[in-house]
């Protein structure tokens, strides 16, 4: 694969001419950290960071999105009827999204691209983006996306991979779609041995990866008794419940839609929703079948864990960046719930309460 | 690319106050594009998400049959902020529909089959589309015998009286009314809870019934023993779930049972699909 | 405060086996640098892993709303008085309770300590006042007292003000500190500035309600930003409908708010939402010289009518 050389003081170059193209999404730096965002006209991304507070996932997911609008006047031709809101499809990119957000694109298609149906707004702003990785050469010590199907290094779902190599970037063309980028922007040197020098900085990146999962045994455990599993009311003890481990996880997929009306017109809207409320489930009659913080903290690593790997068998719904290690505020640590559902037995959990 | 979330226009056409609490309204409603209603081809056990507009939507089974043209009809219960606006609204008012929504009843499965259908409450709305397209001339002769067991608290809770009555009368199908009590002297109908009913009056399985329950989790608790004990096997009980939904189609998260979506891979499983999957509903 | 440890698993362990209570509250080690994790023990062996260090600032009395059973609970001072505001509001009896008391001297700054370092920190520990940091290519030695959150550093009730055992001695409580000095320099703002300093401050919120959740004052059965009927709040990140959520949640906190830094610890987006907070504590000291959860005789001064209120400050 061809992997372009680009000099970094030809970098905001490349980026001012791209801009003309593309609507610019990357990581900037806001107070205290860096989130992921669209960039302001002339504003570059900012490329010192570990990874992003919350995840890319708002580039095609946002928060809040309106699907519909509507009016509630009834002199108004159309009125109470639903009108497709204006969207702007146009091409983004990501510049410099982390390899493990882009990858989780590609697993939260599966939920918003299916055989029956499609949610235009997730794959329209997906199909319009371009995203240019940047490989991580320092990877955190909770992050586990090697044993995640995942990497620091990782290329799935991305259309160009970024190294940064000192004084340049190493740019390896992984589609048609970054290589139209890459002329773009003006950027066209091929390097010299290119592959074999990112080849080279993904071993050592690799080789600073300390922590991960063990998720083989997880597809071959009984859903019920995993569900039965005595751990989980003291994996659930400490949370709060709040939902800072689904907003700021990229694999997180899970919305609400709210009508909202100011006056006498509206929208209706996507919005991000947490399996971690209550109100999430909560029946109109008041019955609620994950009323505990135990049901909603055993649903969400059971979809992860388990649902989505038996849904689609392709691994677990998790890229190991290790976002909601670091920011639950009463430390939930994922890995360790990962290896008590992958090793248990339900023979033990017997001899263990007797 | 077709927008699953954009629901089709409709105008109320008829409201119909269902109970003595007034708490259940069933409404007409018609396509206000016809092509419309082509597209909403459905079969019982569907479901529809009713728009509301600027109040939201709410998932609520098609009460109406496929055998019956030119509308649909949903019977709502007043719980919460939709279905209680929709309760003020009026005969000509604006709205949407989406769908259909999910499964349906096996009836290819139950062709040929006798098909028994116990229902409770408020619930009983796909039971009446189940009810309308078996007795449809085109469909009576591809099943054997119907026995409907119905319950409610009170006669003036019963849901659809006047075609509970017509029912009655008809010798193609087997009717088992029954209310939890009532001080109305004339009522000939029976007294007792669905379970019990379902106990003395519901045939028991040679393999050639299929059970469809649909009702309170109560009711469906101590019906599912009744129906062990008749010899029905877990694959020919038949229910039909509720779950709070938003989407309906399956990406919105909230309505699974394990790995299974009720509002995509459901409403409708069989009771041995449902005993391999935590039962969070 | 390290030294703790051991004491908490002594009495947790003598409650447990002596069956006073069915469980002990109280912290875990955490799976990273300055993280604890609240946890329960409810067999004897389970006491070994209760721990206690300046890394258990999520507030416990968190913990024990509504719960049913005999309950062992360890408090720090403002877990203490969270229990007594508890107690008062009927959340959990006092008879419920053992509270095995800790004479804190305060918590650390997760946030301040991570922002000195440039790299990722691998480990932190503590020792006589100090905490000894460690990244992959340095180690740095700070004092504590330098370090502390912000409402420990201005806190003037270490000491828990209701307990039935004690973890360690009572400690010596600060004197004359200023508690106010930045409620002060919001306050002398002009209205302007004042709803530009709330834009800024709130901007970076993400509706995740770690705050609320962590508060061991929100207990709401429905969080009226969760009510659907009416709806007061919008749901999404909108400015307003964010700066609603914050103040209102202030205002349901008023003379009840122990300033006990939850809710800033629990923030993933390093909101100092205290600031609100602590506005309201202060009126409430200044008008009622009210401090909330001091004592289980008295209640709070916006649940009490008193004929000769002087309601000065609405004139």
């Amino acid at each position: 694969m061809k992997v372009i050389k680009i000099d970094k003081k030809d970098w905001a170059d490349g980026l001012a001419k791209l801009s003309g193209g593309y609507r610019l999404f990357g990581p900037v730096k806001d107070k205290e950290f860096h989130n992921f965002k669209e960039l302001d006209n002339g504003e570059l991304p900012d490329f010192d960071f570990s990874n992003t507070k919350l995840s890319a996932k708002s580039m095609v997911f946002p928060q809040a999105e309106a699907m519909f609008k509507y009016s509630l006047d009834e002199n108004e031709a159309d009125h109470h009827i639903m009108k497709e809101a204006e969207k702007d499809y146009s091409p983004r990119a990501a510049i410099g999204i982390r390899p493990c957000d882009a990858a989780a694109f590609l697993l939260v298609k599966k939920n918003f691209d299916t055989p029956e149906y499609k949610d235009p707004y997730w794959i329209n702003a997906y199909e319009a983006s371009v995203f240019v990785g940047l490989a991580c050469n320092n990877p955190c010590s909770t992050c586990f996306c090697t044993s995640a199907g995942c990497g620091p290094f990782h290329e799935d779902g991305l259309d160009v991979l970024l190294a940064d190599a000192g004084d340049y970037f190493l740019a390896k063309v992984i589609t048609d779609k970054g290589e139209k980028l890459l002329q773009a922007a003006g950027w066209n040197t091929e390097a010299d041995a290119g592959e074999d020098q990112i080849e080279t900085l993904k071993k050592e990146a690799e080789a600073k990866i300390t922590a991960s999962v063990n998720t083989d045994g997880l597809k071959d455990k009984i859903t019920t008794e995993l569900y039965d599993a005595p751990f989980w009311e003291d994996v659930a003890f400490a949370c709060l419940n709040c939902g800072t481990c689904t907003y700021v996880c990229p694999t997180c997929w899970c919305f609400d839609i709210q009508d909202e009306t100011h006056g006498t017109s509206g929208i209706r809207m996507k919005t991000w929703d947490s399996c971690m409320y209550p109100l999430f489930t909560l029946h109109g009659s008041g019955h609620n079948p994950r009323g505990t913080k135990v049901h909603r903290v055993r649903q969400r690593f059971m979809h992860k864990l388990k649902y989505y790997v038996d849904k689609y068998g392709d691994g677990i719904q998790c890229v190991g960046c290790g976002r909601c290690i670091r920011l639950c505020p009463v430390n939930i640590d994922i890995r360790k719930v990962c290896e008590l559902m992958n090793s248990y037995e339900p023979a033990d959990a017997a001899c263990q309460v007797a | 690319m077709q927008n699953p979330y954009l629901p089709y226009p409709v105008r109320i056409d008829e409201i119909i106050t269902e109970t003595e609490d007034k708490n259940l309204k069933t409404f007409k409603f018609v396509f206000l594009n016809p092509e419309d209603e082509k597209k909403f081809a459905y079969k019982s056990g569907q479901f529809g998400e009713l728009s509301v507009t600027g109040k939201g939507e709410i998932p609520i089974g098609i009460a109406s049959s496929p055998t019956e043209k030119g509308f649909v009809k949903f019977t709502v219960n007043k719980v919460g902020l939709v279905s209680s606006f929709l309760h003020t609204m009026k005969v000509g008012d604006i709205m949407g529909i989406r769908g259909p929504l999910g499964n349906w009843y096996p009836w290819e499965t139950m062709e040929g089959k006798n098909v028994v259908i116990i229902g409770g409450g408020f619930a009983f709305t796909t039971l009446r589309s189940s009810i309308i397209y078996m007795l449809d001339p085109a469909n009576r002769s591809k099943f054997k015998d119907i026995h409907v067991i119905y319950g409610a608290r009170s006669p003036g809770m019963l849901l659809y009286r006047d075609e509970l009555a017509e029912w009655e009368k008809r010798d193609d199908i087997n009717m088992h009314i029954t209310v939890d009590g009532t001080d109305d002297p004339d009522w000939k109908y029976n007294v007792g809870f669905v379970p019990t009913i379902t106990e003395q009056k519901a045939p028991s399985s040679d393999g050639e019934t299929y059970a469809i329950i649909c009702g309170p989790p109560i009711m469906i608790k101590f019906t599912q023993p009744v129906l062990d004990n008749l010899g029905y096997s877990h694959d020919q009980i038949i229910m039909s779930l509720e779950n709070r939904m938003k989407c309906g189609i399956g990406m919105c998260g909230r309505c699974n049972i394990g790995k299974e979506f009720v509002c995509k891979d459901g409403p409708v499983f069989t009771l041995a699909e449902l005993n391999n999957t935590p039962k969070e509903y | 405060m390290v030294g703790y440890t051991d004491k908490i698993r002594e009495i947790s362990e003598r409650l447990l086996k002596e069956g006073t209570v069915d469980m002990v509250i109280g912290f875990r080690q955490g799976s990273m640098p300055m993280m604890n994790e609240p946890c329960f023990a409810k067999r004897p062996e389970d006491v070994e892993k209760l721990t206690w260090d300046s890394n258990c600032g999520i507030n416990l009395a968190n913990y024990l709303t509504d719960r049913k059973e005999k309950i062992g609970v360890i408090a720090k001072g403002c877990d203490s008085r969270n229990i007594v505001t508890h107690i008062i509001e009927n959340k959990i009896k006092r008879d419920q309770l053992v509270i095995i008391g800790v004479p804190c001297k305060g918590m650390i700054d997760r946030r301040k300590i991570t922002s000195m370092f440039e790299t990722e920190i691998l480990s932190v520990a503590e020792e006589d006042g100090k905490v000894i940091v460690k990244t992959g290519d340095a180690e740095k030695i700070l004092e504590k007292e330098e370090v502390l959150q912000k409402n420990c550093a201005v806190c003037i009730h270490r000491n828990p003000v209701i307990y039935d055992e004690l973890a360690a001695d009572l400690v010596e409580e600060q004197k004359d500190i200023d508690r106010y000095a930045d409620i002060r320099e919001i306050e002398a703002m002009s209205p302007e500035d004042k709803w530009n300093y709330f834009d800024d401050l709130l901007s970076a919120c993400v509706r995740c309600y770690a705050c609320r959740n962590a508060c061991p004052l929100c207990y709401c059965p429905t969080c009226f930003v969760d009510e659907s009927q009416p709806q007061w709040v919008g749901k999404t990140t909108d400015p307003i409908d964010t700066k609603t959520f914050h103040f209102l949640r202030a205002y349901h906190c008023a003379g009840r708010c122990t300033d006990c830094g939850a809710c800033e610890r629990a923030c993933p987006v390093g909101i100092n939402m205290r600031t609100l907070t602590k506005k309201l504590e202060k009126d409430c000291f200044e008008y009622y010289g009210w401090e909330a959860g001091l004592t289980l005789d008295a209640r709070p001064p916006l649940d009490a009518y008193k004929p000769d209120d002087p309601e000065d400050f609405i004139k």
